[in-house]
């Protein structure tokens, strides 16, 4: 079977995609403190982690506050996700926020971050730093990120899906194009089966980022440039479907629906590209909102999003080309039919 | 292409237009009539981006209604006549042009009436020059995207109601940065921030225009 090595390279790149993103396990993070004020004199306080191993290795804690650390009179591990510390907090902060950090060999260095308010400032403590370990971790993880947490793997498959629609729609255009150009019937038909997958994998975007977008932000539906193109760009190949519905004529239909795909396109493809990054948005990699480069300091993610993808895009091009030979085998079918 | 021939076919549309008055007289009904409804359900509106959306929403559906004609009133034969005549590309570039023109007066007779019943308090700390720059243009711009919808949609002979499915989600984005650039005017803001709305809107007319330009002639031959 000629061909077939793609379809199974789409195949494995999935199977890796499913198993890498959803089996890796997140980094360690510190995620709740007991406290959230603290104040000069002893500080009892419950540290809660998420992937941690306070038990089994039980780890160096201390506040850092303006550069100033103050390690832990004693910590007593509970569990591997808890445990019970004790600070003499020093007076003279120079700063109202204060951090909590914990480093052990297994878990490397964990940070809450602004995790303590402290009334009244001063002019810096007066006791010496204390040392602290700041070996790294050993191990494969996906970083563990405040609010994103587990949500953190739909990026492997919420990103692609946008990714294989983009790249079916170009598909689409292309064949529009050779439609003005040829009068090809065939180039309409291949057309229509892109325009047709893409839209499936347009709603599978739609869904999954439905679903973050609860788990993040809270709502399933923010108003935001870049859902706003999105729902575009669905509602224009929606519209799409409907010129085609309503001219019998099948070569006046290819030719007004590749005339109107490719300036929906355009049009698309402008508002999609430059709007965004006019305004401010949530979502990552608009507006000055980075998207997963910062936070990816080890390429873990980098190492199962590039692969998924490829697979998704493989996939997409797969199901675009089983539902052109449908489309063609049925045109058949019916010309015999009609004989 | 030739722009003699451009202008002579703006000066018939014009001559068309100036025959069938009715057709002028109906467009600038339909928006006094959306407005005074308006008006009807909400008298007076103080809040800058209620008004702004509202006077938005409204320009889009007399922009709608006034562009459905622009394909629709002429009969086969004398499209088949036009044919004969002119280049398909000048025949778009002059109705693009004059829907434009239209559009642009238009807008600004709504804006006037839409004033006159729903309130002018929002547009007193306003950035008027930039204000009615960003109604002009977007006026202008509404025509231009839409005249190529209104052929395809007369080409389909699926006439306003194919329209409007066809038409709105490729506008959508655009009333979306008029919105913008005219609240942003509505605000005082002066050229160093709605300056680049300003462009923005002013490349999407642009490539809008280029965009019918290029596909019309597949469009006009049957």
């Amino acid at each position: 079977m000629k061909g077939w090595w793609w379809k199974l390279s789409a195949v494995l790149l999935l199977l890796y995609t499913v198993y890498m993103g959803l089996h890796t396990p997140l980094g360690p993070a510190l995620v709740h403190a007991s406290l959230g004020r603290i104040a000069p004199g002893e500080v009892n306080l419950t540290a809660t982690g998420y992937n941690t191993h306070f038990k089994e290795d039980p780890p160096q804690v201390w506040l850092e506050n303006d550069g100033e650390r103050v390690c832990a009179r004693s910590v007593e591990p509970v569990n591997d996700a808890e445990m019970a510390v004790t600070f003499d907090v020093p007076a003279g902060f120079r700063n109202n926020l204060t951090s909590l950090w914990a480093w052990s060999a297994t878990d490397g260095t964990v940070v809450l971050r602004e995790a303590f308010f402290t009334e009244g400032l001063g002019t810096g403590i007066a006791r010496p730093s204390c040392t602290v370990g700041d070996a790294p971790r050993a191990g494969f993880s996906f970083p563990n990120r405040s609010i994103l947490n587990e949500t953190i793997r739909n990026l492997f498959f919420h990103v692609p899906m946008w990714f294989t629609m983009m790249v079916l729609m170009t598909i689409a255009l292309w064949q529009s194009l050779r439609v003005l150009r040829l009068g090809s019937m065939e180039a309409d038909r291949k057309a229509l089966s892109a325009v047709d997958t893409s839209l499936l994998f347009a709603s599978l975007g739609l869904v999954t980022g439905s679903i973050w977008a609860r788990a993040t932000w809270g709502d399933w539906w923010t108003n935001d440039p870049k859902l706003n193109g999105a729902a575009v760009a669905v509602l224009v190949y929606a519209a799409y479907l409907i010129l085609r519905g309503s001219v019998p004529d099948p070569h006046k239909r290819a030719r007004l629906a590749a005339i109107y795909n490719i300036f929906a396109y355009a049009l698309m493809l402008l508002f999609t590209m430059v709007l965004p990054r006019l305004t401010d948005s949530l979502h990552p990699g608009n507006g000055g909102n980075p998207a997963f480069s910062q936070y990816d300091l080890d390429s873990a993610l980098r190492a199962v999003f590039y692969p998924a993808v490829a697979g998704w895009i493989l996939l997409g091009y797969w199901a675009y080309t089983l539902h052109e030979r449908t489309a063609r085998l049925k045109s058949l079918a019916d010309e015999t039919n009609d004989r | 292409m030739r722009s003699a021939e451009i202008a002579h076919l703006l000066k018939l549309e014009w001559q068309l237009d100036r025959r069938q008055k009715h057709a002028w007289g109906s467009m600038a009904l339909y928006v006094v009539s959306t407005i005074y409804v308006c008006y009807q359900g909400v008298h007076n509106i103080v809040e800058v981006p209620t008004w702004n959306a509202l006077f938005w929403i409204i320009l889009l559906f007399a922009a709608f209604n006034a562009l459905a004609r622009s394909f629709q009133r002429e009969s086969a034969g004398r499209q088949l006549y036009l044919y004969t005549l002119a280049s398909p590309r000048s025949v778009v570039l002059a109705r693009t042009l004059y829907n434009g023109l239209t559009m642009a007066v238009l807008s600004l007779l709504s804006l006037a009436a839409y004033a006159l019943f729903i309130g002018s308090q929002p547009m007193e700390e306003a950035r008027l020059d930039i204000f009615l720059a960003v109604v002009v243009i977007g006026g202008m711009g509404f025509a231009f995207l839409l005249t190529l919808v209104s052929a395809l949609a007369a080409r389909a002979g699926n006439g306003i109601g194919l329209m409007a499915i066809l038409g709105f989600p490729i506008v959508l984005p655009m009333l979306l940065s008029l919105m913008r650039a005219s609240k942003s005017a509505l605000d005082g803001m002066g050229w160093n921030v709605t300056g680049k709305y300003v462009l923005w809107l002013l490349l999407i007319d642009l490539i809008t225009v280029a965009l019918a330009w290029l596909l019309f002639p597949y469009l006009w031959r049957d």
